[in-house]
């Protein structure tokens, strides 16, 4: 579904992605682990069109997307829920996932992707209402992939989404995004929280300063020593 | 000695000879364009101080109204010379920009918030000279009392070649001023400032007072040019001098020429100068308002397509090494 | 002492300017909040659609609804035009480019306005019947002015909060980056915006002129208020730009009564200042 050929990207006079290549194939799920400041997040942006590739190629669903723009990048089927979150503040629940069916495609299922995600997601149905800015962080994660639902996509891009959130919310978190894997889509997640992680998914790839350094089957890589050693507990 | 020692040596000496080159008639005319582009120049080079560590204000014809009636105000309800005004309208000026700079600093107001705040300012000073007309004489300005004969004192000179010099000594000394600015210390906190200010406060560097400091030095210098150009001109107007109109021109000129680097003000301000005076000659007083007209879509023709100023993309050709960057280059989270 | 009568109608008259000067505040606010950029020519463009109105009503004879209805037309273009030609090209630049930017527009359109137009001022001559309440004289004109630009902030609201495309420029305001990732095109969002922010400074025209005369440097009088207004708010809050609205136009209002016109604009200023050095954030801090 979504192929990466030696993508080099990064920020003005800085690269943060050296030569990545890597594969997610329909209906599975992949992780990308790594530590800090390993490019976890620039990788995430340069697939979801947030900034645009310096060599390498894109391809989703055999059409090329390097360069395009995000909200262009949207309505081809790949949804990115944010590091941090970035629900909108001052709007409310229901309004955020107004937004998140904003292409027209997704207006004309709003009532059923809406009712999926309250379904998905009790507690946003129950906080309709409510200031986005005031859900706890969990919610605020909640809503985040909610909204990322909304569009209808079929591919989920997961940056960080354990950030900030206490252990007890990480694993119903967790739990929540093999709800959202079950419904059929694919997901590809970058994640510090390696241990977690590796158990959601089926293979993982591992992203440190701005490479790709191995790749294989999620069972097989939580087995790694060195795996266990450096990012147990992180 | 470098082909950019040799040709800088060789500009100056045109200058101090300039005076008394045989340009014939135009000679006169030619001086007094230069006084302005050196006397210009220099605010210019003043506000730079400020502008290139991102404190845009659009309010600097404030300062120069306090420099430019303080001192005529001065001399003409009271004799007293121009020199000693100055120091009062330094010390006004220092003291109405900490006023400005020191809630602004503290509350890390910069940008476009700076830029309408100093607006503001800006215009509260030419409203205040406006209303208080009755000493000020409003909107019709206010001229200098001639005092009797050349004087050093007054600061009045029949001969304008004498102002020539004395506006060429300003402008050197505002760039040789600018340049140690450029090497100090201060230039290097306020840069890391620029970059991430908590984390320049807690390196210790005292955030505040070194933006507070920036900005009286800024404000101190350009008020000394408005008493230049009000002792040159001889009459002080309260467009000319304070308002948005003549902070936008000063901003103008320096971005044109080029933010970042000593002879960029220079530059914007000749250039503007001369694209005015060319403008006012070629419509004179036909189509009134044309050449401002001109001037203006000129202006923003610039600032669109050489976003680096004039200075700053031709020493890019030159040197083949980025051109400075401005500390608050807008990069992606 | 002052008449307390004097007093009355001052605050009257305040609360009347308020309602239109909030109108420009808010209309500068809401392309600030959304597009990050300050259109320091703003007012500049409520003069040319003034003298639209002008043009259509005093010479050419038409209706004022019709001249109206033109102004907001105008203002949009205009609106577009701007953000389009001007800011488009700058999004990414330096704000000290961006302020130049706007800045050089203000330059081109009064010395542009002067050119074709003189600096003569011209006004809209309304047969309006005299209203007198309590004994103070009204002007009908002005209590027009308000009402209509009180519906329109209604309308604004409403736009705002209860249409797809208006919950968008929020969310926007809010976050752009992440708007950009529902699926929405910025520049289409900074398109709507600045023809909704144009649309109202054509209102607040077709509004003025019925109260005030136009010449090419209205702007210069009008502007700084507008700015201070929406500084002193809290630059693209709305609701600190409305209560400010009419904070400052009382100040000017009964200063101006006390002493003389001017002044009260200078001690417009100086409570701005004040205030400024007291809460810079705004009178109701939000956003920085």
């Amino acid at each position: 579904m979504l192929e990466l050929r030696s993508v080099t990207a990064g920020y003005g006079a800085f690269t943060a992605l050296w030569d990545v290549s890597l594969r997610v194939s329909a209906g599975e799920a992949v992780a990308v682990v790594g530590p800090n400041g390993a490019g976890k997040t620039t990788l995430m942006r340069v697939i979801s069109g947030l900034i645009a590739p310096r060599a390498g190629e894109l391809v989703f669903e055999g059409a090329s997307i390097g360069g395009r723009p995000a909200y262009e990048i949207v309505g081809r089927g790949i949804a990115h829920v944010p590091e941090g979150r970035r629900i909108f503040p001052a709007l409310t629940v229901a309004d955020n996932l107004k937004m998140g069916a904003f292409l027209p495609a997704a207006r004309k299922r709003y009532a059923g992707s809406l009712e999926r995600v309250f379904a998905l997601f009790p507690v946003l149905a129950e906080r309709q209402k409510q200031r986005a800015g005031s859900l706890s962080g969990g919610e605020q994660q909640m809503l985040a992939v909610g909204r990322a639902l909304m569009s209808g996509p079929k591919l989920i891009l997961l940056d960080e989404p354990s950030m900030g959130l206490a252990p007890v919310m990480v694993l119903r978190l967790f739990d929540l995004i093999r709800r959202v894997r079950a419904e059929g889509y694919t997901i590809l997640v970058v994640e510090q929280n390696v241990r977690q992680v590796l158990k959601l998914v089926d293979r993982a790839y591992l992203l440190e300063v701005g490479r790709i350094k191995m790749e294989g089957r999620a069972d097989e890589l939580a087995e790694q020593d060195f795996v266990r050693k450096a990012y147990v507990g992180l | 000695m470098t082909l950019g020692r040799a040709a800088a040596v060789l500009v100056v000496a045109v200058l101090l000879a300039a005076p008394f080159l045989p340009l014939g008639v135009t000679r006169e005319y030619t001086i007094h364009v230069l006084v302005q582009i050196f006397i210009w120049s220099f605010i210019g080079g003043a506000w730079s101080i400020m502008g290139r560590f991102g404190l845009t204000s659009l309010g600097h014809g404030a300062f120069l109204g306090i420099g430019a009636y303080t001192t005529t105000l001065l001399w003409n309800f009271f004799g007293l010379t121009p020199w000693l005004g100055a120091l009062v309208a330094v010390t006004l000026t220092a003291l109405f920009a900490v006023v400005v700079a020191y809630p602004c600093s503290r509350f890390q107001v910069v940008g476009h918030y700076f830029g309408l705040v100093t607006l503001a300012v800006g215009e509260v000073i030419r409203l205040l000279i406006v209303a208080e007309r009755d000493w000020t004489g409003g909107s019709l300005g206010l001229t200098v009392k001639p005092a009797a004969g050349d004087s050093i004192l007054a600061i009045q000179f029949a001969d304008k070649r004498v102002f020539y010099y004395g506006a060429l000594v300003l402008w050197l000394a505002g760039l040789y001023i600018w340049w140690r600015v450029d090497r100090s210390m201060a230039r290097a906190a306020m840069e890391a400032i620029g970059e991430d200010e908590t984390a320049a406060a807690s390196v210790g560097i005292h955030v505040s007072r070194f933006k507070i400091g920036i900005t009286v030095l800024s404000a101190v210098l350009t008020a000394i040019g408005g008493v230049a150009y009000a002792q040159y001109i001889s009459y002080v107007n309260p467009d000319t001098l304070a308002g948005i109109g003549v902070s936008l021109r000063i901003v103008f000129a320096v971005v044109l020429g080029g933010m970042y680097s000593l002879l960029g003000p220079t530059v914007g301000t000749a250039l503007t100068i001369a694209l005015a005076e060319y403008l006012r000659i070629l419509f004179g007083l036909k189509f009134i308002g044309m050449a401002e007209t001109i001037y203006g879509f000129l202006l923003i023709v610039f600032i669109i397509f050489l976003p680096a100023g004039i200075y700053g993309s031709v020493s890019q050709l030159f040197r083949r090494r980025p051109a400075p960057m401005p500390t608050h280059a807008r990069t992606p989270a | 002492m002052i008449d307390p009568l004097f007093l009355a109608e001052a605050a009257i008259n305040g609360l009347l300017l308020g309602g239109v000067l909030a109108l420009l505040a808010l209309g500068l606010n809401l392309i600030f909040g959304v597009i990050d950029i300050v259109w320091i020519a703003y007012v500049d463009l409520v003069m040319i659609c003034m003298y639209a109105v002008y043009f259509i009503v005093q010479v050419y004879g038409y209706p004022i609804w019709l001249g109206g209805l033109a102004s907001v037309a105008l203002g949009a273009l205009l609106g577009i035009g701007v953000h389009l030609l001007i800011i488009s090209p700058i999004l990414t630049s330096a704000p000290v480019n961006q302020l130049l930017a706007t800045g050089g527009l203000l330059f081109f359109l009064q010395s542009f306005a002067t050119f074709l137009w003189t600096t003569d001022h011209r006004s809209v001559r309304l047969d309006l019947p005299r209203l007198e309440i309590l004994d103070m004289p009204i002007s009908v004109a002005r209590l027009i002015a308000f009402v209509l630009a009180v519906l329109v902030m209604l309308g604004l609201y409403l736009f705002l909060t209860r249409t797809y495309i208006g919950t968008a420029i929020r969310a926007v305001s809010q976050d752009r980056e992440a708007m950009s990732l529902m699926g929405a095109n910025p520049q289409r969002v900074y398109l709507v915006t600045s023809a909704v922010g144009g649309a109202m400074a054509g209102i607040a025209a077709a509004l003025l002129i019925i109260q005030y005369a136009v010449h090419p440097f209205f702007g210069a009088a009008f502007g700084p208020i507008t700015f201070m207004i929406c500084v002193l708010g809290g630059l693209g809050n709305m609701v600190g730009a409305f209560v400010a609205s009419f904070v400052m136009s009382e100040v000017i209002a009964i200063s101006g009564v006390i002493w003389s016109t001017e002044m009260g604009y200078v001690i417009a200023f100086v409570v701005f200042i004040v205030m400024i050095f007291a809460r810079p954030g705004g009178l109701l801090a939000r956003r920085s």
